[in-house]
């Protein structure tokens, strides 16, 4: 008895917790445990939770060693775990006292039924069931010692294992080694992974989300280069036509012209007529590889796409994590000393934007401040608007006069093409610049909608310029009368790539470093400027516009699209590093991925395919240069080259038939996609349904603690 | 096979081996590795099980330790005295059930209590503050250190008692995304 009795005083100084809390019911004071009489106490400590329980500290002598006697050590406490294995996970509530307690009345007995349960068990089982168990290692030697003992002494084979046995363990083990030592090697594979990492510590995940962006592009660029690479640039590389080469200067390489306009660079070089006959047609190599890569580089996108959404739309939403991160962020395989500390701003970064998502603090606002804000959001909607209108016209007239050859300007042979690029790349410096500008003015409260509205205008602005560009290209130019139009339209796009790469390592050298130079002395800022998420994304997505545009025209844009994204991403670090700082509002940016994503599939991509779709079905190629010469339009070619397929191989008739059959009839179509929206359909409501059992079964688990407490404090009613 | 070794007899590396997730070699290594980190402590000769215990203070020396923020709690959780003095014992056992052939759910009890820190059983809200405090070295303002810790009970907590229990822990951790729970959760790659 005077073993409860100190066991209580022990417990009385630990639960001072019960004092503080706010919303003290009477019960409460009933729940305090130095209050409970002894037959409470004994009939709480043989509930069955409480005797098996699983995280019993097996160092619990150490505890009770002011009041342990010498039997004490000899009992195996918490040693009822396997007995009751599965209800443990459901019905454990700890509490060392009454466990103390309980065990030292059954400890004995534990010992016994934990020897018994392991001796039902073959020496393998019993082996792995023996090592999973939470005890010290000298409790585990001696159930071993009782449990084989009795075994070996019954069975026929001893503790020899056969050797086949030690060498699959032996195996096991070191494929298990291996495999865990491997996967973070894996992961350190992908690119520029340990950049990344550091990035995200320190400067959130907006940033974060901008670079893995850019990877994406990378890889998806890097495709799209391998694949026009070995079906069209190298077999035309080793059959060049014999065209006259002009001389090279440096001016080339920003207009596209000159040397390079009749090189693997463009449209213009590439025909059927210096190829080997029937062995590789290059009208179908063309019209198939383009057809081909954008047909990938969509499902690459859909796939994209829809993981993020998925994610978006956990059955566990994230309001959850803040514990989860806690505990499971940390990892624990890092022993570097910079390692740590990078480790723990990262953990207080992402808990810091965890918290700031959670509280969102409303001011009110009177009256008179909601209609200034009113007053002060529509301003700045239409200056932009009204900027984004002028910039659009000055390029759609400038892109009237660009191609008939009279300037007024007395500019060095060729300069004049590079003006309307120049222009364009000046509108793109310029107006974000502007936006910036109003959207300091609106001062949005929190800087997640500061960034979705900077990139909703510069979208705005993008598309309209991309617009105004596609319309004079595809409306205007064919009927120009130029000799090599496709040429033309792929230089101008050369042009527009080029040049927006020189504006932005411009910018980003001198720009962000004056900038940041500027208002830490002149207007005596002390923090950094904030990373321009929205402008950088937005460019980035201009220019892979233009590439998929251009690989049409010019099959080897990918490639300088490919080499200005890997400059661009150190470029962008290193300024970041050097004159950028964290934004002081901390905040989550879960959805930015998804939103780049999703401007990069609807506006940038399906405009592409529509816009090359369009030219292929109705513009007439040139008559004098590219594989699709002396052809009404690009699709003839790609149909002729069908036929011609059909008749050289017969097998692939019944594979035209298939395709006549599904993909060019509606009716399968509709069907198809109708299939597919009920399937969506029945995964929300199955998602949905989980997501109400589970809100379900939280409310039964804490009716469950309510009705344990209104239980015990009755227990002390009863015994009073 | 092998050497021919005289720390241990066979007898106990047999037992070693089946309560551990350790090989012969890697027990003998370990005995090394134990014997490194005070050589006129702990003797060459095991075979009588000596009662030696090397201190605290030498154990989160290892690399392995050294820069963990947890490593004084791990000792202790592990130690049969809770003041982090282990014997060979404890130390295979501290490794085997730390290292990666060890069950997830063995890591998470020994998690449990590693981040208990006033070892009641419960992960009361001063635990979560001292585990946030190591875990964040001070880069977190006071305040944001107790509103992480109320939100986080707050989320876990499904009983309303304001504290986690090991069912709470368990619970909250089996939502962690599987490849946190895989590596992070004490996945030591013990090196030799």
């Amino acid at each position: 008895m005077e073993v409860f009795k100190e066991c209580t005083d022990v417990q009385s100084n630990r639960s001072s917790y019960t004092s503080d809390e706010s919303h003290d019911r009477e019960e409460i004071s009933h729940l305090q445990r130095h209050g409970w009489s002894a037959a409470t106490v004994k009939v709480l400590a043989s509930m069955p939770s409480r005797t098996a329980e699983l995280n019993k500290s097996r160092r619990v002598r150490y505890q009770a060693s002011s009041h342990e006697s010498p039997h004490l050590s000899r009992p195996v406490k918490g040693a009822s775990v396997l007995a009751e294995a599965e209800e443990i996970n459901t019905e454990v509530r700890s509490d060392l006292s009454y466990s103390t307690d309980s065990n030292l009345c059954a400890a004995e007995n534990n010992m016994d039924q934990l020897v018994s349960s392991l001796q039902g068990l073959s020496v393998s089982e019993g082996t792995r069931k023996l090592r999973e168990m939470p005890l010290s290692l000298a409790d585990k030697i001696e159930i071993r010692k009782v449990a084989f003992s009795l075994k070996t002494e019954s069975s026929f084979i001893g503790r020899n294992i056969p050797c086949y046995t030690h060498l699959s363990m032996y195996i096991s083990m070191t494929w298990r080694h291996c495999l865990f030592s491997c996967l973070p090697v894996f992961s350190s594979f992908k690119l520029w992974h340990s950049a990344l990492k550091t990035l995200s510590g320190r400067y959130g995940t907006g940033v974060l989300s901008y670079f893995l962006f850019l990877r994406t592009l990378l890889f998806l660029n890097l495709l799209l280069f391998v694949i026009t690479g070995l079906f069209l640039i190298i077999p035309q590389a080793i059959n060049p036509p014999p065209s006259p080469k002009a001389d090279f200067s440096g001016i080339e390489l920003l207009t596209g012209t000159g040397y390079f306009s009749d090189s693997l660079m463009f449209y213009g070089y590439y025909s059927s007529e210096t190829l080997p006959g029937d062995q590789y047609r290059m009208p179908a190599a063309y019209f198939f590889t383009i057809g081909f890569t954008l047909f990938i580089i969509c499902i690459i996108l859909v796939y994209r796409l829809s993981k993020s959404f998925g994610k978006n739309f956990q059955v566990l939403k994230s309001n959850k994590n803040l514990a989860v991160k806690v505990f499971s962020c940390w990892d624990f395989k890092v022993s570097k000393k910079i390692s740590v500390r990078l480790q723990s701003e990262k953990i207080s970064t992402q808990l810091k934007e965890q918290l700031s998502e959670m509280i969102k603090g409303e001011d009110k606002k009177t009256c008179m401040q909601q209609l200034h804000r009113l007053i002060v959001h529509l301003l700045a909607w239409t200056a932009c608007l009204i900027s984004i209108f002028l910039g659009t016209i000055g390029v759609h007239n400038l892109s009237g006069k660009n191609f008939n050859v009279k300037t007024t300007l007395n500019l060095p042979k060729d300069t004049e093409l590079l003006v309307l690029s120049a222009v364009v790349s000046g509108i793109n410096l310029l107006l974000p610049g502007f936006f910036n500008l109003c959207v300091w003015a609106e001062q949005y409260e929190s800087p997640g909608t500061r960034v979705y509205v900077s990139v909703f205008r510069n979208l705005l602005l993008k598309v309209s310029v991309i617009g105004v560009l596609c319309y004079r290209w595809l409306e205007s130019i064919p009927a120009n009368g130029l000799e090599c139009w496709e040429s033309s339209v792929g230089q101008e796009l050369y042009r527009l790539l080029v040049m927006d790469f020189i504006v932005t390592v411009l910018y980003t050298f001198l720009g962000e470093f004056l900038w940041r130079v500027f208002s830490q002395t002149i207007l005596q800022k002390k923090r950094k400027p904030v990373f321009d998420i929205a402008r950088n994304v937005l460019e980035l997505i201009y220019g892979q516009t233009l590439t998929w545009i251009g690989v049409l025209f010019a099959p080897l844009l990918p490639g300088v699209q490919l080499i200005k994204l890997i400059v661009l991403f150190y470029m962008k670090k290193r300024s970041l590093i050097l004159n950028c700082q964290a934004s002081r509002k901390p905040w989550r940016a879960t959805q930015m991925t998804t939103l780049f994503i999703c401007i990069l599939w609807f506006p940038s991509f399906l405009g592409t395919v529509v816009t090359i779709i369009y030219t292929v079905w109705t513009i007439k190629p040139s008559e004098k240069c590219g594989p699709f010469r002396n052809l009404t339009t690009m699709f003839e070619g790609g149909q002729m080259s069908t036929r011609h397929l059909e008749d050289a191989h017969p097998i692939l008739k019944w594979l035209s038939w298939v395709y006549d059959c599904l993909v060019e009839n509606p009716v399968f179509l509709f069907l198809a996609s109708g299939v597919f929206l009920m399937v969506i359909y029945f995964q929300a409501q199955v998602v949905d349904g989980q997501r109400k059992i589970i809100s379900r079964l939280e409310k039964q688990i804490e009716n469950e603690g309510k009705d344990k407490k209104f239980l015990i404090a009755k227990l002390q009613d009863l015994c009073k | 096979m092998g050497n021919k070794q005289t720390t241990f007899t066979e007898e106990q590396l047999e037992a070693y081996q089946d309560c551990t997730f350790f090989t012969r070699k890697e027990i003998l290594r370990l005995h090394a590795r134990y014997r490194e980190l005070a050589p006129h402590l702990v003797p060459l000769d095991y075979t009588n099980n000596p009662d030696i215990k090397v201190p605290m203070t030498l154990i989160v020396t290892m690399p392995e330790l050294k820069e963990n923020p947890f490593r004084e709690r791990i000792v202790e959780t592990f130690s049969e005295d809770g003041q982090g003095n282990l014997s060979f014992s404890d130390f295979i056992d501290m490794f085997s059930a730390l290292c990666e052939a060890s069950p997830r759910e063995l890591k998470t009890i020994y998690a449990f209590k590693i981040y208990d820190f006033n070892r009641d059983n419960f992960i009361c809200k001063e635990d979560l503050e001292k585990t946030l405090n190591k875990l964040t070295k001070g880069e977190l303002t006071p305040e944001e250190v107790t509103l992480v810790c109320d939100k986080a009970i707050e989320e876990a907590d499904l009983d309303g008692d304001n504290k986690l229990s090991f069912a709470d822990f368990e619970n909250m951790i089996s939502k962690a995304p599987d490849f946190l729970r895989y590596r992070h959760l004490f996945g030591y790659v013990f090196i030799f």
